[in-house]
């Protein structure tokens, strides 16, 4: 069973790793811009509305 | 005819042998879909064609401004990350299914799916994701009219242009530079939620631009091109038809370029410059068309292929510089 394991080599954790921080940061930066735009948008107020 | 001919030929499963074999030759994968990726983010960037972007940014911020209407800063610069974005898309879906051109093209071998670093499908399934969230995105934020503009700019760039004419007629880049001139129209639109003429003019700009900066490229890339069978038209039509023509829409352009300032949209300091700019566009050209047939350095064809650049930019930037004066209320004739 351990012969079906696939082992990364350097390079690829290296380059792995580097995707998966572009993608975290890509993502961070969709979240705050639709959180900024809702507020742009409809105003803080959108936080004042009856429960 | 012959490259046309050739570029007829090239079928769906024929373009997937070519770019699998591009990618064994190149990698020594005996087969490629199935490798662990060692595709670095840099390389996903450059799927987005950073250079073709930062001018899509540039033009469709000068829509935006020259739209003359008050907008929420972050809502404007917003929308123009979405339309950057959905360009870049474009730019992606462009090199998914060209990797067997750029292969054999000098100036493109070393693209992320030809070099064997990002496989085809990683490239389509990027591009498509990317286009769907930009467009939904400049939806949302800007308004709808905005995002069907956008998204028929990826369509036609990716499909009519990519997938249809590229390969098939010397027209390609003319009717296909629609897709690089729609941006600042989509930029106006995006604030102002229509299409205004001042947007049409800036879309004509680009649009009749476009011929004889790509033709002047064509012109001392032709063997490239001729070798990846694409018909451009130094290869279909002759150099003597292309110098013909690159001239004919450098007037056009020249031209074009003054309408802001004729129509009473941009100012005449605008027009002087502009008329300057433009006449040099056709001087250049000129030094094109004169260029002997022997000259295989082809130095003019270079030095317009740089101007048209510098003519693209300064003329948006000089529209961007009137419409602030002009906002700003400045003195300007």
């Amino acid at each position: 069973m351990e012969d079906d394991k696939v082992s990364l080599t350097d390079s690829q954790k290296k380059a792995r790793r580097g995707r998966s921080v572009a993608i975290a940061l890509a993502l961070v930066a969709f979240v705050v811009i639709i959180y900024v735009v809702t507020i742009v948008k409809m105003g803080p107020s959108i936080l004042d509305r009856p429960m | 005819m012959e490259t046309a001919g050739l570029a007829g030929g090239f079928g769906q499963t024929e373009r997937t042998d070519r770019v699998r074999m591009a990618l064994v030759e190149k990698n020594g994968y005996e087969d490629a879909a199935f490798r662990i990726s060692e595709a670095q983010a840099g390389d996903y960037l450059a799927l987005l064609k950073p250079r073709v972007m930062s001018l899509v940014v540039f033009t469709a911020f000068v829509g935006l401004v020259t739209a003359q209407v008050p907008v929420n800063p972050i809502i404007a610069v917003v929308s123009i990350l979405a339309i950057a974005v959905g360009a870049g898309a474009s730019g992606a879906l462009n090199m998914w299914y060209d990797a067997d051109i750029d292969a054999v093209m000098s100036r493109t071998a070393d693209r992320p799916v030809p070099s064997g670093r990002v496989l085809p499908g990683e490239a389509l399934v990027f591009g498509l994701f990317l286009s769907a969230f930009s467009v939904m995105t400049l939806g949302l934020v800007a308004n709808w009219l905005a995002a069907s503009l956008l998204a028929f700019t990826i369509f036609f760039y990716a499909v009519v242009y990519t997938m249809w004419l590229k390969r098939w007629t010397p027209q390609n880049i003319v009717i296909g530079g629609a897709a690089g001139a729609f941006p600042p129209m989509i930029g106006w639109a995006a604030v102002t939620g229509q299409i205004g003429l001042e947007s049409v003019i800036q879309f004509l700009i680009i649009f009749l631009w476009t011929p004889p900066h790509f033709w002047a490229l064509a012109l001392f890339k032709s063997g490239d091109y001729g070798r990846a069978g694409i018909p451009m038209m130094p290869n279909v039509a002759g150099e003597a038809s292309t110098k013909r023509q690159i001239f004919a829409y450098a007037l056009l352009v020249a031209v074009v370029g003054v309408l802001p300032s004729v129509l009473g949209q941009a100012s005449a300091t605008y027009g002087v410059f502009a008329a300057a700019l433009g006449a040099g566009f056709v001087w250049y050209s000129w030094k094109v068309l004169r260029m002997p047939d022997a000259d295989r350095v082809m130095r003019p064809a270079k030095a317009l292929f740089g101007y048209s650049l510098l003519y693209l930019f300064a003329i948006f930037a000089a529209l961007l510089l009137d419409s602030i004066a002009a906002r700003l209320g400045a003195p300007v004739w």
